[in-house]
């Protein structure tokens, strides 16, 4: 089982009560070392998976020349594993050739050779120490009548990347109004819209245990910034069994016969909050489970979230069709250092607890 | 034609020598020795499935938009057809769909970006557990170490340039995440995406952070990785004749060419045969970025699994305690900042320090070439292993909706349990790895000792029956002796012989501690005489 050798006597093993290394084991010959025949097996071996490597290339050429690939997707999968497959061949045949090289016919048997310590000699540091301060004198910073020249170009070099990094990051945030987070599009009679055709949504179309999917109306028709919008002024609709819906004090004219509207943004880092387990009145974060109960304010029973989802205070306008109240009493999303602050929202948002 | 060759080969040689001093590179690197392990390729894979990453890249640039130019898909995917879409995203349906062969030179990017950033964590894990950190290689664990995370933020960052509705949502969590910074948050977020989430900007300029910036540090920090690897030598593990004054091992050219090489090749094609045969990241069946839809069981690329894992962890309530606090009107949201910032900092800087804080409880201050065993550094390999176990618990808690469909377990007890997991399994590993070592040092001791149990039972002439033992090799034993004692530092103690306390006492104190905690318990090898004794005792 061991290849080491074994002629040493035991006294050898160890001199003085320290044990003794018994140098590089013992190299045992392979047999493409010994065996001309092997050698020459090993030889033609390399040359057969070298040989593989050009089929493969080939291969690869002949694929991408004579294999059309159409909009049908089984046609780009077949193009995609012919590829690979060939583009594999091409590869490994040279791969493991020269690896099989290696191991067969290049020396295996290993040598020695001795480190040098990373430090630098005596000598050669004092040379160096030299030079630096021959350099140092030569420049005139080591005289102390120089402190203003070195205060000034320290000084100048360190704030002289303002120039470039001012401007840079100055441009990069657009206009920084970072107050924007305090209001989507919706406002006192916007509609409520399906997401994503735009079509209204009467109150009789709402039935209990359904959820709509919710934009503002003429979000679609935006020029600019839809997307923008659209990240904070996503809603669900909801009806519930007005019985088991648990009105929040100080909402309560802000849902409509248990037809009640949350943004769909999570307050956690958010994702939007898009599952609904109708049984449970439970909404679902699918990205790191907040769980909210809808019922009861949608407060945070489960999960990473702290908040309840922001409400949109809704109602019926004379045509039947749903409509916001207002824009949402506070900023939607994810919190932020100064979300409390600013007093911009209609109405200052109510820390409210976890019951 | 030899000599012919030889003439040309000469002639070129000397052509370009007088005119950059090859020679002497040549004499320098041609017959470096490198030690042979399997483990010592993990580093070359990350190495490698990078060239990939190159290679393929460049294909890729060829076609791929980086705009967030709304366009209406006429391509030749059917069920896209007049969908909205962002140009970054058309033009990747494109690559996949209408450019022969893009496709599998995209499934190729992505899972050589996916095994790039596990061979760099495994190739890390092996330095770790070999101390291969030690004394001369320091700068370079961090040099390496900033290379992991810049493979991160190269993943990350190309991970989100299509433009899909997976990788808009993740997109959508940075921003929460970058938003929860006191103070500056909010303006973070601006300055990454121009403005408000999600901006018109971000994917031109993630694509310059993804084709330039990004790669540019890394092979430049890839130059200076190497460089250190050549000018230090390999480590190696322990044997015989290996010393931490010498290498052992076989010269560069021909024979780390051909390995080295070839192996290059062999990654480049697995990497193709996976991307023939598996997709990856089927962004067609996703669609283009829209800030409303999601879908349950979607989890980024792995590497960032930890973070994910983090955010669902952390409860927002802890019983009726709030985790968001509002401190003088203003918002602490720690459900965020703990998982997602605090704690990946306090994990990586621990990581990047960990050199020096070992070296710290060793004062050790010698060159260390001859690698570890983990065996032989019992409080190190736990360590190690609790780090990781911890990673696997963020990990799994990252996946926990796919955990909870594949066992039908509930979704809020695998959280649950997590969240006693996070803290329980690290410490539990680390005591039962700490276990095993000393148990695999006490094998070995034994083995020196008493040998190879041959299963050959022999009866004396006395009756009495002993199983025979075979006698290690001096090679075997060599293994199990060669890496001697450490003991925990002594320190000068606290008051000097005038009775005045000295400086930096309490430092040494510190020290003290942290070396004890280290080697206070352990198991010495055995000592030539314990060894002679024992032999005794058996003839």
């Amino acid at each position: 089982m061991s290849t080491d050798e074994k002629q040493h006597s035991p006294s050898e093993q160890h001199v003085d009560g320290e044990w003794v290394d018994p140098g590089v084991p013992y190299h045992r010959p392979r047999r493409s070392d010994s065996d001309p025949k092997a050698a020459k097996r090993a030889e033609r071996q390399v040359a057969a998976l070298f040989g593989v490597s050009i089929l493969g290339t080939i291969a690869t050429l002949v694929v991408y020349f004579t294999q059309n690939q159409t909009e049908d997707v089984e046609s780009i999968r077949l193009v995609n594993v012919l590829l690979g497959i060939s583009l594999c061949f091409a590869m490994l045949g040279i791969g493991i050739g020269a690896v099989h090289w290696a191991r067969t016919l290049m020396r295996d048997h290993e040598m020695v050779e001795e480190r040098h310590a990373m430090r630098t000699s005596d000598e050669s540091r004092e040379v160096a120490i030299q030079y630096l301060k021959d350099g140092a004198e030569d420049s005139g910073l080591t005289t102390n009548r120089r402190t203003l020249l070195k205060g000034s170009l320290i000084t100048a070099v360190a704030i002289a990347p303002l120039a470039v990094l001012v401007p840079q990051i100055g441009n990069m945030g657009g206009d920084w109004n970072v107050a924007k987070f305090r209001h989507t599009m919706w406002a006192k009679g916007t509609r409520l819209a399906r997401d994503p055709d735009g079509s209204l949504i009467k109150a009789s179309d709402v039935t209990i245990g359904s959820v709509f999917h919710v934009i503002p109306d003429g979000l679609n028709e935006l020029e600019h910034g839809k997307l923008e919008e659209k990240a904070k002024a996503i809603v669900l609709l909801i009806r519930l069994d007005p019985r088991d819906l648990n009105l929040q004090p100080g909402k309560e004219d802000w849902s409509f016969d248990g037809i009640i509207a949350y943004s769909k943004i999570c307050t956690h880092v958010g994702c939007p909050v898009a599952l609904y387990e109708q049984q449970t009145h439970h909404l679902l974060c699918p990205c790191h489970q907040s769980t909210f109960d809808v019922a009861n304010g949608a407060k945070v029973v489960f999960g990473p979230a702290k908040r309840p989802l922001p409400q949109l205070p809704i109602a019926v306008d004379g045509e039947g069709y749903i409509v916001a109240q207002s824009d949402f009493h506070e900023p939607v999303g994810p919190s932020y250092w100064d979300r409390l602050k600013g007093g911009s929202s209609p109405a200052p948002s109510t820390e409210e607890g976890h019951a | 034609m030899g000599a012919k060759v030889n003439t040309a080969v000469a002639g070129t040689s000397n052509w370009v020598d007088e005119r950059t001093t090859i020679g002497g590179f040549v004499k320098f690197f041609a017959r470096k020795l490198f030690p042979d392990h399997w483990s010592f390729m993990l580093g070359e894979i990350a190495l490698y499935s990078f060239l990939v990453l190159v290679i393929t890249g460049i294909f890729l640039t060829a076609f791929f938009v980086p705009s967030m130019d709304i366009v209406h898909y006429e391509g030749e995917f059917a069920t896209m057809h007049g969908v909205e879409m962002s140009k970054a995203f058309e033009s990747t349906l494109v690559t996949s769909f209408q450019v022969p062969g893009g496709m599998l030179v995209r499934q190729m990017h992505h899972w050589s970006a996916l095994l790039f950033t596990a061979a760099i964590v495994t190739h890390m894990a092996r330095v770790f557990f070999t101390g291969a950190f030690r004394k001369p290689r320091e700068i370079n664990w961090l040099v390496g170490f900033t290379l992991m995370i810049l493979s991160l933020a190269a993943g990350f960052t190309g991970y989100s340039l299509p433009d899909d509705v997976l990788s808009g949502n993740g997109l959508r969590i940075i921003d929460g995440v970058v938003k929860s910074i006191p103070l500056i948050g909010t303006y973070i977020s601006y300055w990454l995406f121009g403005g408000e989430f999600p901006g018109e900007v971000l994917i031109p300029r993630m694509f310059t952070a993804h084709i330039l910036l990004v790669p540019g540090l890394i092979l430049g920090l890839i130059a200076v990785h190497l460089f250190l690897v050549f000018l230090h030598k390999h480590t190696q593990y322990p044997g015989g004749g290996r010393k931490d004054t010498n290498v052992v091992g076989l010269p560069l050219f021909p024979v780390y060419m051909a390995k080295a090489g070839g192996f290059f090749f062999v990654v480049f094609g697995v990497i193709a045969l996976i991307a023939g045969l598996f997709t990856i990241n089927p962004v067609w069946n996703y669609g283009p970025y829209d800030p409303s839809p999601v879908s349950a069981g979607t989890q980024p690329d792995w590497y960032i699994l930890f973070i994910d894992g983090g955010l669902r962890l952390m409860p927002g309530w802890i019983g009726s305690f709030p985790m968001e606090w509002v401190i003088g009107g203003y918002t602490l949201p720690l459900n965020i900042l703990i998982p997602a910032v605090i704690l990946p900092g306090l994990f990586f800087t621990f990581l990047a320090v960990y050199p020096w804080l070992e070296a710290l409880a060793t004062g050790d201050r010698g060159e260390r070439h001859v690698l570890d065993r983990p065996r032989n550094v019992p409080v190190r390999t736990g360590i190690g292993v609790g780090l990781i176990s911890f990673y696997v618990v963020l990990v799994i808690e990252g996946s926990n909706d796919i955990v909870a469909l594949l066992f039908h377990l509930s979704l809020n007890d695998i959280t649950l349990l997590n969240r006693v997991l996070i803290f329980a399994l690290p410490i539990l590993s680390f005591l039962i790895t700490r276990r095993i070592c000393y148990g695999l040092q006490r094998k070995d001791r034994e083995l020196v000792l008493h040998g190879h149990e041959t299963g050959r039972i022999v009866r004396h002439e006395h009756g009495e029956y002993i199983e025979v033992h075979e006698p290690l090799s001096e090679q075997e034993v060599w293994l199990r002796v060669q890496h001697g004692d450490i003991a925990p530092l002594e320190i000068e103690p606290e008051f000097n012989h005038r009775g005045v306390r000295r400086k930096g006492y309490r430092f040494d104190r510190f020290r003290r501690r942290l070396s004890r905690f280290y080697y206070e318990q352990r198991i010495q090898p055995v000592t030539p005489e314990e060894y002679e004794a024992a032999k005794h005792a058996h003839h």
